[in-house]
């Protein structure tokens, strides 16, 4: 028997699981899947949970019910993957040995890795919304919280869902609103990026809806540390920005097994191939989603786009052909701008978010670069897509390659 | 991409400002860039990170991230933004005659 061995049962592990359990001969192949986890959350929904639209069982399910029958999974700490004798040891004492490795061990949060962050006032008025602990700890907190000064910022970049800390100050005008105490929260939007996204286009609307809103850009801001004692966080420069409430975005990370592993680069993401998905130093190892260094989004759209890449390609490596599929660098997010609406972009490695429409054969058209109910609506639908189609490894009505039609240049 | 005359030679430059060759850069050439980027002087311990730059570049095909020199030791993260105020990966690569670093979405 051969075997194909996939670590991390996220979005993108799972999935791809899924897409190619039917496919491969089960009397030539053994799938093994190793997490550590047995929950799996729908991380797109940590960022509503502050604002009461989501509680955390919304965002919740068990990982098992996602692996389909005849695959073997394997929940334990993975301690060391040793690639350059295929082979993968658990932290339970399994060796797994393998003629295919994928790894989608994914990205996640490190407030360590800023001095003063995860000190006496976290998750006291110094919160995440990126992991399940930290957004409900944050939905607790703005629940009685009678205003002041909030600041949101962003550690250093890439992170995951680029758009997300948008989206949150974007809920949270909406929210103040709501409660009445708009007029009581000053709002900052503090970021590393010369402005309100990476892309200039997007960068430029997303900067007059935070105007309009009535949110403070303060972009070129790198953070050196948090004075958690003073409310205040200093840059590399002795900049200084005070808060009341820090709602961060830490450095995102990949997984302390890469670094074990030796896998990895400084934030132990894997170089990999940016079109091909392949590992750069392992042929028999590919990478998916999160875990790898790609200049993509860290996003699940990404991992899906990625997944049917590496679906093509994976088959034509176990069969010793040459790879011929290429991954773009496709993106595709809704982003929540609050008061019931939502913007939608769609870009590639080449291509920035352009305005225009977007078709979706069935429900769309959506409007790009726009804000719109429709987009809201299409958000809102995402997670049943999630949980019934996505991570089955369903086909969506959605092309892996980014096209150009609607868009406009 | 347009050509200008830089330390008494003709040097050509991408859409972003940033030299199109690396490899006809030259240590004149990084000190009127510095000037350019506000630095006066280009201090000996500039041109240890500018080579730095050079070199990750030539091995590796892109310029260290700010994580990876504090990491590896090179200069402490704090230090290379006093030598290269108000973004320093973009001013080093600049200075070292590469291409504009890769933003991340």
């Amino acid at each position: 028997m051969k075997k194909l061995v996939i670590l991390g049962a996220g979005t993108a592990g799972t999935m791809m699981l899924n897409k190619l359990e039917p496919v491969l001969d089960k009397d030539e192949w053994k799938i093994t899947i190793v997490d550590q986890f047995e929950t799996h959350y729908y991380q797109p929904g940590f960022l509503f949970i502050p604002f009461g639209i989501y509680t955390p069982k919304d965002v919740v399910k068990p990982k098992r019910d996602f692996f389909p029958t005849g695959i073997e999974a394997i929940q334990s700490r993975i301690e060391i993957i040793e690639p350059d004798k295929n082979q993968v040891k658990l932290e339970n004492g399994t060796v797994l040995n393998y003629d295919f490795l994928i790894v989608a061990t994914g990205s996640k949060i490190n407030p360590a890795e800023t001095e003063g962050m995860k000190e006496d006032m976290w998750r006291k008025n110094i919160f995440d919304f990126y992991t399940i602990e930290g957004t409900t700890a944050l939905s607790k907190f703005l629940k009685y919280w009678e205003g002041g000064k909030m600041v949101v910022n962003i550690a250093e970049m890439p992170i995951k869902c680029p758009v997300a800390p948008l989206e949150f100050v974007f809920l949270a005008d909406w929210w103040f609103t709501e409660q009445g105490i708009r007029d009581k929260v000053d709002i900052e939007f503090v970021t590393p990026l010369p402005g309100a996204f990476t892309k200039p286009k997007a960068s430029q609307v997303f900067g007059d809806f935070l105007d309009k809103k009535n949110i403070k850009l303060m972009p070129d801001f790198n953070i050196a540390r948090v004075d958690h004692e003073n409310n205040k966080i200093v840059s590399w420069e002795e900049t200084t920005v005070d808060y009341d409430l820090l709602v961060t975005i830490p450095t995102n990370m990949g997984d302390d097994v890469i670094e074990r592993s030796g896998m990895g680069d400084e934030l132990n993401f894997i170089p990999t191939n940016k079109q091909t998905l392949q590992s750069d130093k392992w042929e028999n190892v590919f990478v998916l989603g999160d875990a790898t260094n790609l200049p993509s989004s860290k996003a699940g759209s990404v991992a899906h786009f990625q997944a049917d890449i590496l679906f093509d390609n994976i088959q034509s490596a176990m069969d010793g052909r040459p790879l011929k599929a290429k991954y773009d660098g496709h993106a595709n997010c809704y982003i929540e701008s609050g008061f019931g609406k939502g913007i939608l972009i769609d870009f590639n490695y080449d291509t920035e978010p352009l305005p225009g429409k977007f078709p979706l054969p069935g429900v769309g058209p959506f409007s790009l670069l726009e804000e719109t109910k429709m987009n809201h609506y299409g958000k809102m639908m995402f997670r049943w897509m999630y949980w019934n189609l996505l991570l089955k490894g369903a086909e969506l009505p959605i092309e892996s390659e980014m096209l150009m039609a609607g868009k406009r240049a | 991409m347009a050509s200008r005359e830089i330390a008494g030679v003709t040097v050509e430059f991408d859409d972003d400002n940033f030299m199109a060759d690396h490899t006809a850069w030259n240590e004149a050439i990084a000190a009127e860039l510095a000037n350019e980027e506000g630095i006066e002087t280009l201090t000996d311990r500039h041109i240890e990170i500018v080579q730095y730059f050079r070199n990750e570049f030539e091995s590796i095909g892109t310029a260290p991230s700010i994580r990876k020199l504090n990491k590896s030791g090179v200069v402490p993260t704090k230090e290379l933004y006093q030598l290269f105020p108000g973004g320093p990966a973009k001013k080093a690569a600049r200075i070292a005659g590469l291409k504009k670093p890769q933003g991340c979405v």
